[in-house]
């Protein structure tokens, strides 16, 4: 386990160390955001659809409770732009795209692809880690807009149609808590964990070993650790920023 | 015209797990050497060492008189250049054509025209016999197709080093046969240095002009093929020459105690087999790096076996090579 994690940050710094290296693989990085985008775009709004609503849902109710129903429109701000859609948009990304992208990798890596690349001179970090990771972090705030938004609309929907609340105040307390900052830090966010998404599949991928078994342990393993390691850089922001 | 590569006290291990130690040996410039060992001896880990994809625990690696196992980054790609691998499945980008396959290297470090890399190209696929799948995509091929099109990449830069991991496995014998057919030919026409690594015993018996034997986590002996055709050393001989017992399936190899209780058993292992001739060139030719049939015996005092370097249409190689060679002179003036 430690040993694993001294590789995967060695891993990651030299990958930050082919970031800058000319030429940028555009093509490989298109492809793969375009891929991204396709596998995990319709999951992710799907999902953030009843997101919103189970959002709007508790805390309407726990609000109502209170007295305080005018502050649902607060609570989405609170629940969906800080928190639960970076972290949406990230495991959407690990669970989509990252378990493609792992097993995309693991298999080169076992067929020893990885191994004639070296040996032909190119480097995979700069040919395959780099795009990869970069399409990731391009991905993840993108597709973090799109959960923001479709989550907010099933939040308010849900609030005014079926609970009954008054979309006045719903509107009222979201621009009493809501700040432009909330929706940059969310894209900050989303940003990092996409990057740490796509590092930790490209890492399990190219550590792949023992037969096609191994790809689907790697591919296994990727999506697990992504999900542990996102809540507690999630956790650590949150806690930094607000 | 081939390179020399000194192994020099090579150790490996992964963790606590020791794959090999102190392996010392020399690949002769343009000669073919064969590495024989059962599977999981570390034959694979050794080749990628020799590349420097993996990083040896202690030793030297000489070539052109830089230590590939202890240079810089940068030295290690420019060292690389010399050496073209075929890895065990080909190892071709699941993606690409064969053809761009073959032409990759070529447009990643060359500055040729797309006119001149489709000739390169097209001119190392016959000489693998490939031509007419170029479009084809590796998962359409056949295992060893694949092998053939990974020996073409693998030339494409003229290297001056060729690296084979395991020709023959998951080849029929007959393929077989062919690929190491392409080897001879390919070590007359272009010279370089070869190391090919197998568990096949036919092939360590029959195409090298060094062999190598790697078991339980050392280089037990390497040296020329007639040295260890009819070497007394009884690892040696139980791998190369066993006759009585049968050769040993290199896939299950026996452990020490039961080749000792073997010994102990009185089951020697028998006389020596006679020693095949060495596989030639098409062409009638003969490869620069090659030594006559009977040459390393004779200087060392040693009888070859009745029946040997004697071919399966009955020639003689000991009369037949002479023969070979004056012709050869003959149509060279
Ligand atoms: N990257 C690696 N990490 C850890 N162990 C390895 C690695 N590569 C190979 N090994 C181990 O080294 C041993 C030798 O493997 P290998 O070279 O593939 O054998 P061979 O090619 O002779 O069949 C095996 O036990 C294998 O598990
Ligand atoms: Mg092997």
């Amino acid at each position: 386990m430690i040993r694993a994690s001294g590789a995967f940050v060695a891993l990651t710094l030299d990958t930050l160390r082919a970031v800058p290296r000319r030429p940028f693989h555009w093509r490989e990085f298109l492809q793969q955001a375009w891929f991204i985008v396709s596998v995990s775009a319709l999951p992710t709004a799907l999902v953030s659809i009843p997101f919103g609503a189970v959002l709007a849902l508790q805390a309407g109710n726990l609000i109502r409770q209170f007295g305080a129903q005018s502050f649902t429109g607060a609570t989405a701000v609170l629940g969906i732009v800080r928190e639960a859609s970076p972290v949406v948009t990230a495991l959407m990304i690990s669970g989509a795209a990252g378990s493609a992208i792992c097993a995309d990798l693991g298999a080169r890596k076992i067929r020893e692809e990885i191994d004639a690349l070296e040996v032909l001179g190119i480097d995979p970090l700069h040919r395959l880690v780099v795009p990869r990771v970069a399409a990731c972090a391009v991905v993840a705030p993108l597709l973090n807009g799109l959960v923001t938004t479709v989550g907010l609309i099933a939040s308010y929907l849900f609030n005014v149609i079926a609970q009954g609340g008054s979309p006045g105040s719903y509107l009222q307390s979201f621009n009493a808590l809501a700040e432009l900052s909330d929706l940059w830090i969310s894209a900050v966010k989303a940003l990092v964990f996409g990057a740490t998404a796509g590092m930790i599949a490209c890492f399990k991928g190219l550590s792949a070993a023992g037969g096609p078994k191994g790809v689907g342990d790697a591919v296994n393993q990727t999506v697990v650790f992504a999900a542990m390691v996102l809540f507690a850089e999630n956790f650590l922001i949150s806690a930094a920023v607000w | 015209m081939g390179v020399e590569v000194v192994v020099e006290g090579l150790t490996k291990s992964f963790g606590r797990q020791v794959i090999w130690q102190d392996v010392s040996l020399t690949l002769p410039a343009g000669e073919i050497s064969v590495l024989l060992g059962p599977s999981g001896t570390g034959k694979s880990v050794f080749l990628k060492t020799l590349v420097g994809l993996l990083r040896p625990d202690r030793g030297h690696i000489w070539i052109d008189g830089y230590d590939l196992a202890n240079c810089s980054e940068d030295k290690l790609y420019e060292l690389r250049r010399l050496f073209g691998v075929l890895f065990q499945d080909g190892a071709l980008f699941g993606s690409l054509s064969l053809f761009d396959n073959i032409a990759f290297p070529l447009r990643e470090h060359t500055k040729k025209s797309e006119s001149q890399i489709r000739q390169i190209v097209m001119e190392k696929m016959e000489l693998v016999g490939l031509l007419g799948a170029e479009s084809k995509l590796p998962g359409e091929i056949s295992g060893g197709m694949r092998k053939r099109a990974g020996l073409a990449r693998a030339l494409v830069l003229d290297p001056e080093i060729i690296l084979v991991d395991e020709p023959d496995s998951g080849l029929d014998p007959v393929r077989t046969a062919y690929l190491n057919q392409l080897f001879v030919d390919l070590n007359t026409d272009f010279e370089a240095t070869f190391l090919i690594v197998t568990h096949d015993i036919n092939t360590a018996r029959t195409v090298p002009d060094d062999i190598g034997l790697l078991f339980r986590r050392e280089l037990v002996m390497f040296g020329p093929r007639e040295m260890l055709l009819s070497s007394d050393e009884p690892v040696v001989r139980q791998f190369l020459n066993a006759r009585r017992h049968g050769p040993i399936g290199m896939s299950e190899e026996k452990d020490v105690s039961e080749l000792e209780a073997e010994a102990q058993l009185g089951h020697d292992p028998g006389a020596l087999p006679p020693i095949p001739p060495q596989l030639m060139p098409t062409g009638n030719r003969v490869r620069r790096g090659q030594q006559p049939p009977g040459a390393w015996l004779a200087a060392h005092g040693v009888i070859p076996p009745q029946g040997s370097f004697i071919d399966d249409r009955g020639r003689n190689w000991l009369e037949e090579y002479p023969r070979l060679v004056s012709a050869h002179l003959n149509g060279v003036r």
